[in-house]
């Protein structure tokens, strides 16, 4: 039963994190129906960002709670002002463009971005320090959760909250939906749709690199690859949950995550990246609209 | 020349989740006969065709299209859109579709695809019967462009054409199909009165020549000089059905039009 | 162009890139001596770089926008290169210089440079094939790198087990391709294009994924080692004259390749498929079967990549599965992409280009895939057409049909 439960709540953690990263695709699949294929790499470089931060600042013998909240801090500036540029520079002039144009941008950004961070750090793995000390609160039940998973729990919770909040009641998160259902009519009513844009990347970005911040300091060490596969699990994710869905993504993530958790727990760990794939294969075969999405008609 | 059907439709019927976009609606067109379906926006004309086009899959009904020559009869329903131009439907579209960074002739040659049959081999050995059918479908596309003003822009991009022009080199790449009944989708709209003009000639033209054809069209001169028949369609139902001097005084096709104020 | 306010945009932009990569470019942390470099000469490097990128940037847009526009005849002249084809006696010329240099190269040149060669003429054909999928019929494939694979497993599993030649085996990797195309392509060619190309991404990861995993099969991540090289009508040759041999024989498979798929684009086939990358529902109202024509497409284009895979294998003489990354489908991709997409002739320089420029430029070797990935962007965002656009054939038949 431990082994289960501990199972669980690893799939849990797993699920929290594709959340965070699934929840930037979704939302900027929803605004422009692209696939930001270099979601995984604005990830990958908010792990390297605080990284980089919390070892200097741990060198530089800062106390460990102004490490995570500086490195945290920086994690989130940094991958928002990448999505931010990288949106200007690869999507923005392709707005008009057939309907693959921007995803092969989108891929070429996402394979300049990873040589980009080998060529400037390196192609080594690197240990990524504890930023989570393990709570002396836990330690009854440490071998089935670990401070990590929980940390890693709260933090997805509270950023979910906070995301809907701003999308329900906020100005912008308003503007946001109103340009997802109909861009034309959004810019007829007012809304400057490249602001709305420009913010939904800073959001999704900024959802990423809390992942990416978390799920280093839970695995122990990054790359510069590792933004790829999380990327796809995340977006397979998305899919799954149908993708322009918020809600879906959630849902989407937390189901990916216990899958692959129970499959390699219980199945075999050898072939745990093919489940993921497995998954996006089929759902995209048999039911590309998702769990929570809505299947569009193409109009004629 | 004595009138066949061509074109049965029973029943009709076309739900979008609750809405009733077309209730039992049926219709008919014979050879040689222009047929105008005509009703105000959002009435289900366009919904129509694309039911009897296969690109929607219509809820219940039947759709019979017949050959006039063989009098082999053929049913579309549950047909893909390609299976549907393979018997012998083919269309033009509200909005238009054609292959924009394809030239003028080549959008032609498209609509010769489903009446000729060379595949891999024949692409690559270009042997002796591909070559010969690449030169029917030269021929072919070559007179349709002729057939309909078109000959001199052949090598130009499509989407290089005029307005006016891409409607006519729709109804070319229609017509190459060879179909027993041409379906033009609005073929007047966005049309400027010379070229409305125009298009009215080259319609009465390919009706000359022995073509069946039912339109969609708001313009009701157009509609009015060139139909044999006329179905007004109202709420996804046909109200009316008649000759162009029925319908302009029916009180049920004006009240359809001008709202229920207007006594007849 | 070069007001001030321009010259201030500019700094503007070139201040925000140094902050946007200061982290990652500027501080370099060594997690175990617990020490801190800090690169402040990249500073200066990226300020000056996206200041000059800026007004190069700025420099091609203006040319854009203020260039008089005689884009229809442009088009139909199409760039020098297409000049000098549609010029009898250039053409003629033109290949025989190619045909010339083509034979003489690995007499003239080393075996190493012959290798390099052959390599980039493979990814010509690779190119090629891709070309077929993705620039006519307008499917974005991101897993053709597993068809290349399943070509080179089935040369190597069946070298290994049953001793099988090189020439015995290349249709059957091209065929066994070709089934794994028509296997894939039959339940996703119906998704919309971008749903596909990650569709096929994921299957290619699959394919990889499996050939590194299942042990038993493939031999798993140490791969299979000592593959027969081709065979010279049965006589097995020495290592220098095999290179020059693969060499030939790659120089034919391109002449052959380019031969096939010319004929294809001027096919009924090909219309097809271009149709069907304009406008899918206008070609299905044309009487097109969308499914079959995709179909034929994918695996057409798999075939190719199953009989690369095995001259892949079969050069090489080893495979592994980390041979087939995404990357290297994503460098197959860039190739068609900078060469243009459905130009057969982009196609062909844009393989050449990004083979053989980082072979040669050691130095920017290194900078290889950042290339790439940039090379994916900019052309998108300048040039979508390409370097070599292709233009559409223009059927001339006057003296067929006189005017009465």
């Amino acid at each position: 039963m431990d082994y289960f439960i501990e199972l669980f709540f690893s799939g849990l953690t797993r699920g929290s994190i594709y959340a965070l990263i699934a929840l930037g695709y979704t939302m900027v699949y929803g605004i422009i129906g692209l696939i930001n294929f270099a979601h995984g790499e604005i990830y990958m470089i908010g792990a390297f960002t605080s990284f980089i931060v919390a070892t200097v600042l741990s060198i530089y013998g800062f106390p460990l709670l102004a490490i995570v909240i500086i490195a945290g801090i920086a994690a989130v500036v940094w991958s928002s002002s990448y999505g931010f540029t990288i949106e200007k520079i690869a999507y923005k002039p392709l707005r008009h463009a057939p309907r693959l144009s921007p995803l092969i941008s989108a891929i070429g950004m996402s394979i300049f971005l990873q040589n980009y961070v080998l060529l400037a750090q390196t192609s080594d793995f690197l240990p990524f320090p504890t930023l989570i000390p393990d709570f002396p609160f836990m330690e009854p039940i440490a071998h089935i959760v670990g401070s990590t998973d929980l940390m890693i729990l709260v933090t997805t919770v509270v950023v979910m909250i906070a995301l809907t909040f701003v999308i329900k009641f906020t100005k912008i998160g308003k503007a946001m939906r109103a340009t997802a259902q109909d861009r034309t009519m959004a810019t007829l009513v007012g809304i400057n749709v490249n602001n709305v844009i420009s913010a939904t990347f800073i959001v999704g970005s900024a959802l990423a690199a809390v992942g990416g911040l978390l799920i280093a300091s839970h695995i122990g060490q990054i790359n510069f690859y590792i933004g790829f596969l999380a990327g796809i699990k995340a977006f397979t994710a998305a899919v799954l949950g149908g993708i322009g869905s918020i809600p879906g993504a959630v849902l989407g993530s937390l189901i990916l995550g216990l899958t692959e958790s129970f499959a390699t727990g219980y199945v075999s760990s050898d072939y745990e990246d093919v489940f993921a794939f497995m998954l996006l294969v089929l759902i995209l075969i048999f039911k590309p609209s998702g769990l929570l999405g809505k299947a569009t008609n193409q109009k004629v | 020349m004595t009138k066949q059907p061509i074109l049965n439709v029973h029943g009709l019927t076309m739900d979008f989740g609750g809405i009733r976009a077309l209730n039992s609606l049926d219709l008919e067109v014979n050879s040689g006969e222009i047929v105008a379906l005509i009703g105000p926006n959002g009435a289900g004309k366009t919904t129509f065709f694309n039911c009897i086009t296969g690109i929607y899959k219509p809820t219940a009904g039947d759709i019979w299209l017949t050959n006039p020559k063989t009098t082999k009869k053929n049913s579309l329903k549950g047909l893909k859109p390609n299976q549907v131009t393979e018997k012998g439907l083919a269309r033009t579209f509200q909005n238009i579709r054609l292959f924009p960074k394809m030239t003028v002739l080549e959008n032609v040659m498209i609509g010769r695809h489903c009446r000729t049959k060379a595949f891999i081999f024949g692409a690559i050995f270009r042997n002796a019967a591909t070559r010969r059918e690449e030169q029917s479908i030269l021929e072919i596309s070559y007179a349709i462009l002729e057939k309909v003003g078109l000959e001199r822009f052949a090598d130009e991009f499509a989407d290089n054409l005029p307005y006016g022009d891409q409607r006519r080199l729709e109804i070319a790449r229609a017509l190459a199909t060879e179909p027993l009944l041409l379906l033009l989708d609005e073929p007047a709209a966005g049309m400027n009165p010379q070229e409305t003009a125009a298009l009215d000639q080259l319609i009465k033209q390919i009706s000359r020549e022995g073509q069946a054809i039912l339109l969609i069209e708001h313009d009701m001169k157009l509609v009015m000089s060139l139909s044999d028949q006329i179905f007004v369609m109202d709420y996804g139902k046909k109200i009316a059905q008649g000759t162009p001097t029925e319908i302009r005084e029916n009180p049920a096709v004006i009240k359809a039009y001008l709202g229920e104020e207007v006594d007849a | 162009m070069f007001s001030l306010k321009e010259l201030k945009k500019g700094l503007l932009t070139s201040l925000w890139f140094v902050f946007l990569t200061f982290p990652i470019v500027v501080i370099k942390v060594d997690p175990i001596a617990r020490t801190v470099v800090w690169r402040w000469e990249n500073v200066a490097y990226m300020a000056i770089g996206t200041f000059l990128v800026y007004f190069l940037v700025r420099f091609i847009q203006y040319r854009r926008e203020n260039r008089p526009k005689p884009a229809a005849a442009r088009e139909k002249t199409g760039s020098i290169v297409h000049r000098i084809l549609q010029n009898p006696t250039q053409r003629v010329f033109l290949v025989a210089v190619v045909a010339t240099i083509a034979v003489f190269f690995p007499h003239v040149l080393s075996s190493y440079q012959t290798n390099v060669m052959t390599t980039a003429l493979m990814y010509v054909v690779l190119g090629l094939g891709l070309n077929i999928v993705v620039g006519m019929a307008g499917l974005l494939d991101l897993g053709f790198v597993a068809f290349y694979a399943v070509g080179a497993y089935t040369y190597s599993l069946l070298n290994l087990h049953y001793g099988l030649g090189f020439w015995t085996i290349l249709p059957v990797g091209g065929l066994m391709a070709a089934f794994f195309g028509v296997m894939l392509g039959f339940p996703v060619l119906r998704l919309r294009g971008d749903y596909l190309a990650i569709v096929t991404l994921g299957f290619g990861e699959i394919i990889r994924l499996i050939l590194e995993n299942w042990g038993e099969f493939s031999k798993g991540p140490s791969g299979i080692s000592n593959i027969s090289r081709p065979s010279f009508f049965g006589i097995e040759l020495g290592l220098e004259q095999s290179i020059i041999y693969t060499y030939y024989l790659m120089v034919i498979f391109v002449v052959i390749t380019i031969f096939i798929v010319n004929r294809l684009q001027d096919s009924r086939l090909g219309r097809a498929w271009i149709a069907l990358r304009e406008d899918e529902i206008a070609c299905q109202a044309m009487g097109i079967d969308k499914r079959k024509t995709k179909l034929v497409a994918f695996s057409l284009g798999a075939f190719w990549a199953g009989i690369m895979g095995v001259m892949f294998a079969a050069k090489t003489t080893f495979v592994n599965p980390s041979s087939f990354t995404f990357l290297e489908s994503a460098i197959i991709l860039a190739i068609v992409v900078l060469g243009g997409m459905g130009s057969i002739i982009g196609v062909i320089f844009g393989a050449l280009i990004l083979i053989l420029m980082p072979e040669y430029l050691r130095a920017l070797s290194e900078y290889r895939m950042l290339a790439f990935g940039g090379i994916l962007v900019c052309m998108m965002v300048f040039r979508p057409q390409g370097l070599i656009s292709n233009i559409r054939r223009t059927y001339t038949f006057e003296k067929k049909l006189p005017k009465n």
